[in-house]
Formats: C-alpha cells, structure tokens, sequence
C-alpha cells in the first residue's frame, strides 16, 4: 500500500485527502488551504452566475496546483443530478463528478434510491462517479456494480463534526468493495480522517472540519499529517485488543524492595 | 412584438429570435466566458451551439458556473 497516493479510475492522485471548498471565508484562504493539504482534488458546486462575484474560485484551485471535482449539491432527485453533473461537465471540461442526491432536509443523508439511478445514468454516459453514499455496505456494492469510480460513505452527517459513527459499517463496505473507498461527511478534527484509513478507507474527503476550523489552514496541514498516520499504522498493523493488560516490561527479575515492617 | 425570456429565474424582454450571447450579455458574460454552462430549458446547451443558438419565446435560460462548496 501506498503511503501517499489514492488512484481513481486509474489515475493517481499525490493525496489521500480530497479538500471541500465550501465554508472558506476567502478564495485565498481557500487557495492557502490546498497548499497546506497537499491535494489534487478540490470540490466546489454549481450555481446560478452571479454577476457581482468577487474573483473565480477555479483560479483560486488552479494557482495552488489543484484541480476541481464538480459535485451535484442540493440536488433532491435522479433527473435533476444527472442534469447538474452534465452542466459541470460542460462548464469545467471534467468528466468527474462527486454525484450528491439528498434525501433528507434535515440530516442532509442521501437518497440512496435516487443516487444509485444517478450513478448508473451518468456511467453510461461515460462520467467518472464518485458517489456521497450512507454507510451501507449493500448499497456500496450496488453501486459498485453500476460502475462507480469509487464509493464515499459518510462518518456522520454532512457538517455534524461528530466523526465516525459506525467504524463497523467502513470496516463491512471495505469488504464489499474493490473500488476506492473514500470517507466522506463527518469528520471534526484529524484523529477522525486516521482513524478512516486505519479502518481500511483509501481516502478521506473533509470540508466544513477544515473551512470552519479556528485556524483552517493549520486544519488543512493537521488532516495532510493525519492521513498520512493512519495509512502509515494500517501498514504497520495494529496489535489486537485484549481485555487484560499484557507487561510491556520483564516481569522476572525485580529487586526485593518490600519494606522492612513488612517482613515477618 | 417581444420575446418574454427567463434568464436565471429573470423575466426579460428581448427582440424575437435574440442570440443566447444577448441573455449572456444581461449576466455582463459572453459565449468566450470560462469557466460556466448553459441551460434552455433544462438541456445542457454545448458550448460549440451558443454562438448561433436563438432563444424561443418562453425560454428559459440557466447560465452556471462554480462556487465554493462540498
């Protein structure tokens, strides 16, 4: 396994780590943010022009040698990702798309019905999908099966910060899967993207734990090294759980240094 | 006579058989922009088909490009 490098669809990224571009409060922060991650792979969405923007957030990922990976935020149906995911294509010359369709307004979970209609459209219209998916490891195979590129269960819901919910559930979908699994959603500080690859996830995608951190570029270089540990102690292996203590240190050979009251 | 075109959700009047350019125009973007996709009516409109392409009356055009997000 490679320390560093996560490859999609046969083409290989230098970073574990996939950086979203929502919640930054500037382009330069944002563009400070990738450089401090080490990333290739940035999101950003698609919406309406607005005339009176300030600066292109594509300059702000290019200048710090990134490129973009369109999603389908705020799509609620099938039709209506499909329709976004052919809209980014056309706007930003990239066949990939991190395919998004929400079921719920309140947890924002997705439509897994809806996402694997999606999935299976966009692959044969020869997209590279990358799908937000619950933490379901049928799911996850399913959409496998429909040709996605990769899979990308959440940890908790999108924005939550409560990290990783059910460790068990990555554990099972990286059993089901061969694509590339990619944690996404979730995630509060970097022990939670280590913990993504120590469970056998091939990457982690973090937005909002970066963008809304107190410092997010000290965030975005915390979440770089945290990667990089947990796929650096999934090679090393991790000794197995017992209930009892087992001595780290010799037991044979201690000094009699019982005090003297207590001799008979 | 008008033609009632929907510009991203905008009511605007423009002549009959007006060039997608002019709706691109109300957005102070041309068919050279970078960086952005057109809708009509909900089908993605290929870029090689926005110098020529005339809007219908009622047409509604979404005109997208990115922003921070995910």
């Amino acid at each position: 396994m490679s320390i560093e490098a996560l490859s999609i669809a046969g083409r290989e990224l230098p970073s574990r780590l996939i950086l979203g571009s929502g919640g930054f409060a500037s382009h330069e922060l944002l563009s400070e943010a990738i450089a401090a991650s080490g990333c290739e792979l940035v999101t950003v969405a698609l919406r309406r022009v607005d005339p009176g923007a300030q600066g292109s957030i594509l300059d702000a990922i290019e200048s710090a040698g990134a490129s973009v990976l369109p999603n389908t935020a705020g799509c609620r149906t099938a039709p209506e990702a499909v329709r976004t995911a052919r809209l980014a294509r056309e706007a930003l010359a990239t066949e990939w798309v991190k395919l998004e369709v929400i079921g719920d307004e309140e947890t924002l979970l997705p439509d897994g019905v809806e996402l694997l209609r999606a999935a299976e459209q966009l692959v044969a219209e020869g997209f590279v999908v990358l799908p937000y998916c619950s933490d379901d490891p049928v799911l996850a195979r399913r959409l496998q099966d429909v040709g996605a590129a990769a899979v990308m269960p959440l940890g908790a819901p999108i924005g939550s910060g409560m990290g990783i919910r059910n460790p068990y559930s990555l554990t099972l979908i990286r059993r089901a899967v061969s694509v590339p699994v990619i944690l996404d959603a979730g995630l509060g500080t970097a022990s939670d993207a280590a913990l993504a690859i120590e469970l056998g996830c091939d990457g982690v995608m973090s937005a909002s734990a970066i963008s809304r951190a107190h410092d997010p570029v000290a965030m975005a270089a915390a979440m770089r090294a945290a990667v990089q540990a947990g796929a650096l102690a999934r090679a090393a292996g991790r000794i197995p759980r017992r209930t009892y203590a087992l001595p780290s240190s010799p037991e044979s050979g201690m000094a009699e240094l019982a005090e003297a009251s207590a001799r008979s | 006579m008008r033609a009632m075109i929907y510009v991203n959700g905008e009511p605007t009047e423009l002549r009959p058989g007006a060039k997608l350019a002019q709706a691109l125009a109300l957005l102070s973007l041309s068919v050279e922009a970078r960086g952005i996709a057109v809708a009509i009516d909900g089908e993605v409109l290929p870029r090689e088909r926005w110098e020529q392409t005339a809007l219908d009356d009622g047409a509604r055009v979404e005109v997208v490009a990115a922003i921070q997000g995910g």
